[in-house]
């Protein structure tokens, strides 16, 4: 009974315990068939989405930065290339301790305080295998210690990078300027711009052929692991380096005028092919050494720069405003051949002459006597000009003035080229809301007063007054740049200036009398040893109300109160005499007189230019070559 | 008894070369194919090298494989009677890594014995199912309706449940927890029981979230929303589900696995092993795994419905469930259907210890078959 109960019991329990099993079993399965379904899920339906995640997951896009066109002169040599650089950097997960490091690395090189600091900052903001550059520029001693040491130096490595470098130092900065790391507000989304180690152009030529000089930037797919650690290359495409560019500028010729222009205190200089606007030499002095822009240049250097009252970081030569003075009679002279005045009307320099109240000066306190239009230029007499201004007014000398490339910007291939002034009636209304008195007339016929010009300005207006009236216009460039691409520059065509050559002509006259008449300005920097000469015209100008415009206002100090108060000194000029090739212009910042201080400087340019382009001719008789391994 | 012996059920007892007769080699060898798919990942995982992980794994593989052969020669009654005894070992075990075990990644694992580590958790599972097994067999249908009889067995499980999650080993907890529910529902314990308790359980959330670990919390916390911290804890979720998914139908063939082997993947010769195989051998991989599997459930629920006696199904289930819930929590795991909780993969991640007791259970699963028609008394004395 008791038996018969317990078997009954034991197949009631088997029974249950079947149809349990049986759900059981429907229950695994079930699940099991759940993660089926997710793998489905994950690798049939979404597969490709997973896919692309796993690659952006190890693939690391690098870019390749591409090399920077070097900057080269008229004849090919290197005023801007790329050097490597060698620079210890540390990468801080591979690294103990980062201060421990640094400790035994500074043994071996120098890390001061600011540095470490600098070191330790970055390596908290960046991920922990980023690189961290310790130092920068190593000489190769400490490179090969470092390489010995590195054992010892867990996370310590040397990176090989790229500086510029400028062999000509600040003899062309201000032309070339120089490379600085993008600034937030020049990231214009190519991802180039970011790589840590890219550098734009700041300043000059690296500025304004920025583009052409960058080139494409290639890239390299890294397969890195988790860390980000790089495994191994997968594939990789070198871009495009970027394009060289060609300078008209003639660097022997560069460094004669700066080496020249350093003994004066604060100067200008420009030379100009005057048949086709080839700027040879352009120098502002002082200057400043490009290299400690593209190293990062320290705070006090940058305030001292800021701070000198010579301006440095200034290209005067297109950014200096000059009262461009007495070489400004030239523009007077044709106006009033042009309004019918003949070049052989006499005026009679008592030494000064008078309007209304107003007694206006002769630079000869005793006068010229009666003068024709070569001999008041040559001799700068300013009571001829007086007369003449008078007699046109304003605008007649405006309207000339301009068709010679003053009173607005050349589009020269530089940045911060400034315009100049040359005033009208209109003008002067606009700007102040006074008619023009007849004085300013006169002020304005010797180039003072409200006139203004740049030494580029007035290098453009010799050249155009000598090279048969073409209004030739100045570049730095000898090929067509333009964005990214670089053509052949046109053959210059240039537009005449609407002169008849019967006046340009008078012009060449006067200045050539300038300088070989015994009664020029300058006679005493005429030349008699060469087969050739040249011509030109002296200035003398006082606006240093306008200049210190320019300048950030400082104290003055006593000392400098005199050499402010001097006399701008200018010098426009050609060689050679007889069938004009160089214009040239001087200006030397309260210089003194443009006879005695612009005038020799200018002779000394022109005597180099004339001295090269011989020894050139010797040889290389077929004259300026392209240099052959340009690209692009 | 006539009745008994038309049943087939007897007492005699089986020569080692008929026991060695009844082995169900067929399980036997998906054993071993399961084990293989791990010993060719291992490989993989080491950047094929058979060394550290490969080459270890079997020779741990072939001594458990004896280990298992011997064990399922050993008379299941042998087993009633050790259950507590053996119960008591792995609670003392349980107690004693507690307080001297090894720290490893977080929480106390291992019991450092000099010749071997044993992680005692991993003998609990197998304990606590032979004292429950053993319980149930010992009681009625009518006695298993009345609550009271329940205590005792729940007291059993949570016990060392607690001391498993005090290591705390959250992931074993849940498993043992399982499977003793598991062994309760087949030995007839009612429905709305469960439900009673599960209800009650939800209850409890808040209670047991106060409990938790953070690192604890946290993976809840990350299951939930993965994607909330892609670089901090959601991180091996979601490269876990980008190696799955990238490995598409057919895998990047074997030492192809970018996800794994640029360790974007953690731990993928242990816990994320199954990844591993999925992004190298595809969907068809997985799929080729989770069949084996499927046949290893299969034969352990034909030997649970094949013993003749309450003990040795309630075994059967017991162990089977074990293993089946470590696969099934693992694979979920690492598919991010389930929060990251540590479980290897039985068989395949790398781990001798877990090789080791898992081959014990096998061999005890398999012995049940080998005396499936062995009478069993009620109490474990004869």
């Amino acid at each position: 009974m008791n038996r018969l109960m317990n078997r009954d019991r034991d197949a009631a329990r088997s029974k249950m315990f079947t149809r349990r099993l049986a759900l059981l079993a429907a229950g695994k399965m079930a699940l099991f068939g759940v993660l089926v379904g997710r793998m489905y899920y994950l690798q049939v339906v979404e597969a490709d989405k997973y896919r692309t995640m796993a690659d952006d997951n190890r693939i690391n896009l690098r870019l390749l930065a591409p090399p920077r066109g070097r900057i080269v002169d008229r004849y090919g040599k290197v005023i801007a290339e790329n050097q490597l650089n060698y620079r210890v950097v540390v990468v801080a997960e591979q690294t103990g301790s980062v201060p421990a490091t640094l400790d035994a690395l500074s043994e071996i090189v120098p890390i001061s305080d600011t540095e470490r600091r600098r070191i330790l900052r970055e390596v908290s903001r960046k991920r922990r295998f980023l690189p961290v550059t310790v130092k920068d520029n190593l000489a190769w001693d400490d490179v090969s210690r470092i390489a010995v040491n590195s054992p010892d130096l867990p996370g310590v490595s040397i990176d090989v990078g790229s500086t510029r470098l400028y062999p000509f130092g600040d003899t062309t900065s201000h032309l070339i300027g120089y490379v600085a790391p993008p600034a937030e507000s020049d990231l214009t989304g190519d991802p180039l711009l970011e790589l840590p180690d890219f550098r734009i152009g700041r300043g000059g030529i690296e500025r304004v052929y920025d583009l052409a000089m960058r080139g494409r930037a290639g890239n390299t797919q890294i397969e890195v692991n988790a860390l980000g650690r790089p495994i191994r290359e997968l594939a990789r495409n070198e871009g495009e380096p970027g394009h060289d560019i060609v300078l008209t500028l003639d660097t022997a010729l560069q460094e004669l005028a700066a080496k020249r222009l350093a003994q004066e205190a604060s100067a200008a200089a420009v030379v100009m092919d005057v048949s086709n606007g080839d700027v040879l030499a352009m120098v502002s002095h002082p200057s400043y050494d490009p290299h400690e822009f593209a190293r990062g240049i320290s705070g006090p250097a940058w305030r001292a720069l800021l701070a000198n009252s010579k301006a440095p970081l200034t290209n005067k030569a297109i950014s200096g405003q000059y009262a461009p003075g007495s070489t400004y009679k030239m523009i007077v002279a044709l106006a009033a051949m042009e309004s019918g005045i003949s070049p052989d009307f006499r005026v009679s320099c008592p030494g000064h002459m008078e309007l209304g109240d107003n007694k206006f000066h002769c630079w000869k306190r005793g006068g010229h006597g009666p003068l024709d239009m070569v001999e008041a230029l040559s001799q700068s007499c300013d009571v001829y000009f007086y007369e003449m201004g008078r007699r046109l007014g304003p605008e007649r000398m405006a309207d000339m003035a301009r068709r010679f490339g003053l009173g607005s910007t050349l589009s020269i291939d530089l940045p911060g080229e400034r315009p100049g002034l040359i005033p009208t009636r209109s003008w002067k209304l606009a700007r102040t809301g006074k008619g023009w008195a007849t004085g300013e007339s006169l002020v304005a016929s010797i180039g003072q007063g409200y006139v203004l010009a740049t030494p580029l300005q007035l290098v453009t207006m010799t050249a155009r007054l000598v090279n048969g009236g073409f209004a030739v216009t100045p570049h730095l460039t000898r090929d067509l740049v333009q964005e990214r691409r670089i053509a052949e520059r046109p053959q210059s065509s240039f537009p005449p200036i609407g002169v008849p050559q019967a006046n340009l002509a008078v012009m060449l006259r006067g200045m050539r009398a300038v300088i070989n008449d015994p009664r020029g300005t300058a006679f005493r920097q005429r030349i008699v040893d060469q087969n050739w000469t040249f011509g030109g015209k002296t200035g003398t100008s006082q606006v240093r109300r306008i200049t210190e415009e320019e300048r950030r206002v400082g104290l003055r100090k006593p000392e400098q109160v005199p050499w402010r108060e001097r006399d701008h000194a200018l010098f426009v000029g050609y060689a050679p005499l007889e069938s004009p090739r160089y214009a040239v212009s001087v200006i030397v910042e309260h210089g003194g007189g443009g006879s005695s201080v612009a005038a020799p400087i200018a002779r000394e340019i022109l005597t180099e230019a004339m001295r090269l382009e011989r020894e050139r001719e010797r040889t290389r008789p077929q004259g300026p070559a392209r240099i052959a391994e340009r690209s692009g | 008894m006539p009745a008994h012996s038309a049943l087939g059920q007897s007492n005699k007892r089986l020569s080692l070369g008929e026991k060695l007769r009844q082995i169900t080699w067929g399980l036997a060898l998906t054993i071993l194919a399961v084990s293989s798919i791990g010993f060719v990942m291992l490989y993989s995982a080491a950047g094929g090298d058979w060394d550290p992980w490969a080459s270890r794994q079997i020779s741990r593989f072939a001594m458990g494989f004896a280990l298992m052969i011997a064990v399922a020669t050993v008379d299941i009654r042998f087993w009633m009677k050790a259950a507590y005894p053996f119960y008591a070992l792995s609670v003392v075990l349980l107690v004693a890594v507690d307080l001297m075990g090894e720290v490893g990644m977080g929480a106390q694992r291992w019991l450092d014995l000099g010749f071997v580590q044993i992680q005692p958790a991993e003998l609990a599972k197998i304990s606590i199912v032979l004292v429950i097994a053993r319980y149930f067999h010992g009681i009625n249908h009518d006695q298993i309706g009345n609550p009271l009889y329940l205590v005792w067995p729940i007291l059993l499980t949570l016990v060392p449940a607690f001391l498993i999650f005090k290591q705390p080993k959250l992931g074993t907890t849940l498993v043992v927890l399982a499977t003793t529910a598991i062994v309760f529902f087949m030995a007839g314990v009612r429905m709305w029981k469960f439900i009673l308790v599960a209800a009650s359980a939800a209850g409890a959330v808040p209670i047991a979230w106060s409990l938790l670990r953070d690192y604890q919390r946290q993976r809840v916390l990350t299951f939930l929303n993965p994607e909330s911290d892609p670089l901090g804890a959601g991180y091996h979720i979601i490269q876990s589900k980008i190696a799955l998914g990238s490995g598409g139908i057919w895998g990047k063939g074997l030492g192809g696995g970018t996800q794994s082997h640029l360790q974007f993947l953690p731990e993928k010769q242990t816990d994320f092993i199954f990844t591993m195989l999925s992004e190298e051998f595809g969907f068809v991989g997985g799929l080729v795994l989770i069949g084996l599997y499927t046949v290893i459930v299969l034969y352990g629920l034909a030997i649970a419905l094949r013993a003749r006696s309450q003990f040795g199904r309630l075994v059967a289930i017991g162990v089977l469930s074990g293993i089946y819930l470590n696969a099934l929590i693992n694979m979920a795991m690492v598919m991010g259907l389930v929060p990251v909780v540590g479980e290897p993969l039985p068989l395949v991640s790398y781990g001798g210890t877990s090789m080791l007791t898992l081959l014990f259970g096998f061999g005890i699963l398999i012995g049940v078959y080998v005396h499936r028609d062995v009478v069993v008394p009620r109490r474990g004395d004869t």
